[in-house]
């Protein structure tokens, strides 16, 4: 019951946040309905007992991620007068429908309730997202990801740098 | 009335739908991006609930995997929309026609 409860208002919370992202006129307004949104989702973790994601997902997201999305709505302005009008004909509609065809497919599967091509769980023992459990299996089984990942951060740093280093300012610069 | 995972998943169909409306209808860069990473988390619900109704961990790491991707992927594409507006004074994706594309 209070699952039932926890999951109407927060499911109500993260889709006024997803609509405030893509209707919002302001940058700002959208940058905290996603906000509203990751927080909502973080603690639908909590319910799921993913305890260390859920912190991630806060400290990750909502902290560095959504700080770094103001930053640069700050840094490069805020342009009301965003022109929103369509150059394909019918792409709204289209895109409408489709929208709806998934939301069809996903009530059908809230009424099928459970589902009967996922393998029933083998044990009975509950998943518990714990520090300790998630770190053990990142560093068994997703180690080869898991050195990946770095990699992948570690070029995506350097990018960044390279991009912010030699931007327009600094090829003016060495022409003069 | 429980809360099964299918409702979790509904959940996370229609963040993904209005995700995907969104990175449609925005013109700015910097929403469209924000679009997507509504879409990200929206399987990252996804990938939590199944975890969970499989009996498995495995799920929760995906999710950590999506998140750093997302991290590595938010830092050079709001690179480049800084770099792209420097020399343009915009953050509109219709006026990126560089490439006669």
């Amino acid at each position: 019951m209070v699952e039932l409860v926890l999951f109407v208002i927060l499911g109500a919370v993260a889709i006024f946040g997803a609509l405030s992202v893509v209707f919002a006129k302001n940058p700002v307004y959208g940058a905290m309905g996603l906000m509203m949104t990751l927080f909502s989702l973080a603690v639908f973790y909590v319910m799921h007992l993913a305890h260390l994601v859920a912190a991630v997902q806060i400290i990750v997201y909502a902290g560095a991620v959504m700080t770094l999305f103001l930053f640069v709505i700050m840094l490069i302005g805020v342009d009301r007068d965003e022109d929103t009008s369509e150059k394909l004909p019918m792409q709204r509609q289209l895109v409408a429908g489709l929208g709806l065809v998934v939301v069809l497919i996903a009530g059908v599967a809230v009424v099928g309730g459970r589902f009967d091509w996922v393998r029933p769980a083998t044990s009975t023992i509950e998943v518990n997202g714990t520090v300790q459990e998630a770190g053990l299996a990142l560093f068994t089984d997703w180690i080869l990801p898991f050195e990946a990942t770095s990699l992948l951060l570690i070029i995506a740093a350097a990018g960044a740098i390279a991009l912010a280093y030699y931007g327009p300012r600094r090829r003016d610069r060495e022409d003069a | 009335m429980e809360v099964t995972a299918g409702w979790y998943m509904s959940l996370a169909a229609l963040l993904f739908i209005i995700g995907a409306g969104g990175m449609l209808i925005r013109r700015n860069a910097l929403m469209m991006f924000m679009s997507i990473e509504l879409m990200l988390n929206s399987v990252n619900l996804t990938f939590v609930a199944a975890g969970k109704e499989l009996g498995s961990l495995d799920g929760q790491l995906a999710v950590f995997f999506v998140l750093v991707v997302a991290a590595a992927e938010v830092v050079v594409g709001l690179a480049i929309i800084v770099s792209v507006f420097q020399h343009r004074s915009s953050a509109s994706a219709d006026e990126l026609s560089d490439l006669r594309g």
